[in-house]
C-alpha cells in the first residue's frame, strides 16, 4: 500500500525542503521504498539538499509531458538504494503541472511498489502547492513558532480539509500533523517565543515532532547531506524521532529544555 | 535572567502577545472559511444603506452564514448606537450646522 504524504506550510522558508529530505532519508533508513518529489517548479532545490543536483537529467515535468519514462527521471540516492528523488523542472512555468499528469505519475509510483511518496510542496497556495496536497493521504504541516507561519499553517489546514481528493470524494480526511521547526527552547523559557503547547493549542492538531534550531541544518544543506544523517546534531536526532513516530513508534519529545547555563553566563546574562 | 539584567531593563515577554493575537485572528478566519465569496461586498453595501438612516459604526454589522438543519440562514446583526450617544452626536451635528 502506497502512502502519499505532502510536506507543506503556506509560508516560505520554514523548512519544508529540509524536512522533506530528512523524512525521506529517515523512512529509507527504516527499509521503506521511498520517492520524494519536488513540486516547486521553477525553483528546484530538493536536489541540492539531497546532494544529487549534478545527476538531474530528466525532471518531474518531463515525466508529466511524457518526454521520458518515470524510471529515467527517478534519481537513485547514493546512500540508500531504496530512496529516489524526482527533481522539479527549473525552466518551465508552473502551469506545466496538471492534475491529470500528477495523478498519472503518482499512480505509476504506486504500481512500482513504493511504500511512501513524499510531495515537497512549494510555498504559497498556488497551483504547485494545490497539486502537492491534492492526492495526499497524510499531511505534515511545517510551522515555525512565529505569528505569520502559524496563521499560514491554519489556512493550509483549512485547504487540506476542503481542497483535496479525500475531501472532495468524502473519503476519510487527510491525516494532519504539525512539525515544529526552528524551535529555540531558551527563547521559549524566556517568554520570547511561543511554546509547542501554544502552537498546538492555536492550531488544534497533534505535533509529530519538534526540531530545535541548530547549526547542523545549515552545515547539512551546505554539504548536501540531509541533517537526519548527522547524528551529532540535535536537529538530526529530532528528525529521527519524528520519522519513528510517523511509523507508529512512541518516542518522547527531546530538546525542549533550554541548555544549562554556566555560573558566569547566569550572572551576566547571555 | 542575569543578575545585572535590571540595568538593561527587563525585556517584554512577547510570546503571550503573539499567542493572544493568533488566537483571535485564527478563530475569525476559521469562522469566515467556507462562507460565500459575496459576503464582504454584501456587508459593505448593507452598511451603506443602513448608514443612510442610522449613524452606525463601520464594524456595526456582523454577517454570518449559519447552518440550521438543512437550511442555510443568513444571520445579520446590526448594532445600533446608544440612544444617549446618538442624541449627543445629533446635537453636535446640529450645533455645527
Amino acid at each position: 500500500m502506497t502512502e502519499f504524504i505532502v510536506i507543506t506550510s503556506g509560508k516560505g522558508g520554514v523548512g519544508k525542503t529540509t524536512s522533506s529530505a530528512s523524512i525521506a532519508v529517515g523512512l529509507a533508513k527504516h527499509g521503506k521504498k521511498v520517492a520524494v518529489i519536488d513540486f516547486d517548479v521553477g525553483l528546484r532545490n530538493l536536489d541540492l539538499i539531497m546532494g544529487c543536483e549534478r545527476r538531474v537529467v530528466y525532471d518531474f515535468v518531463n515525466v508529466i509531458h511524457q518526454e521520458c519514462t518515470l524510471k529515467q527521471a527517478l534519481i537513485k540516492d547514493k546512500r540508500y538504494e531504496n530512496l529516489h528523488v524526482l527533481a522539479a523542472s527549473q525552466t518551465r512555468d508552473k502551469d506545466a503541472l496538471t492534475k491529470e499528469g500528477v495523478e498519472r505519475v503518482l499512480n505509476e509510483l504506486k504500481d512500482e511498489g513504493f511504500d511512501y511518496v513524499l510531495c515537497d510542496s512549494p510555498a504559497g497556495i498556488e497551483k504547485g502547492a494545490f497539486l502537492a496536497m491534492y492526492f495526499a493521504d497524510r499531511a505534515i504541516v511545517v510551522v515555525n513558532p512565529e505569528v505569520s507561519s502559524v496563521r499560514d499553517s491554519d489556512r493550509i489546514l483549512g485547504l487540506l480539509s476542503s481542497k483535496t481528493r479525500r475531501a472532495e470524494t468524502g473519503a476519510t480526511p487527510v491525516m494532519q500533523h504539525l512539525l515544529l521547526t526552528r524551535y529555540n527552547p531558551a527563547r521559549v523559557v524566556a517568554g520570547d517565543m511561543m511554546s509547542i503547547d501554544d502552537v498546538k493549542e492555536i492550531l488544534g492538531i497533534e505535533v509529530l515532532g519538534v526540531i530545535p534550531e541548530s547549526e547542523g541544518v545549515l552545515a547539512a544543506s551546505n554539504s548536501g547531506v540531509p541533517v537526519i544523517l548527522d547524528e551529532a546534531s540535535n536537529a538530526g536526532l529530532a528528525y529521527d524521532d519524528a520519522v519513528a513516530r510517523l511509523l507508529g513508534q512512541t518516542r518522547a519529545m527531546r530538546f525542549l529544555d533550554a541548555p544549562k547555563k554556566g555560573i558566569l553566563s547566569r550572572l551576566f546574562g547571555s | 535572567m542575569g543578575l545585572f539584567d535590571f540595568l538593561r531593563g527587563s525585556p517584554k515577554q512577547t510570546a503571550s502577545i503573539a499567542k493572544e493575537r493568533l488566537r483571535i485572528i485564527v478563530a475569525q478566519e476559521r469562522s469566515a472559511r467556507g462562507s460565500p465569496d459575496y459576503l464582504p461586498l454584501l456587508r459593505r453595501e448593507l452598511l451603506e444603506v443602513i448608514r443612510k438612516y442610522v449613524n452606525v459604526d463601520q464594524d456595526a454589522i456582523d454577517i454570518q452564514v449559519k447552518r440550521d438543519g438543512d437550511h442555510e440562514v443568513l444571520d445579520l446583526t446590526v448594532t445600533l448606537p446608544d440612544k444617549s450617544e446618538a442624541a449627543a452626536a445629533a446635537a453636535a451635528a446640529a450645533r455645527e450646522a
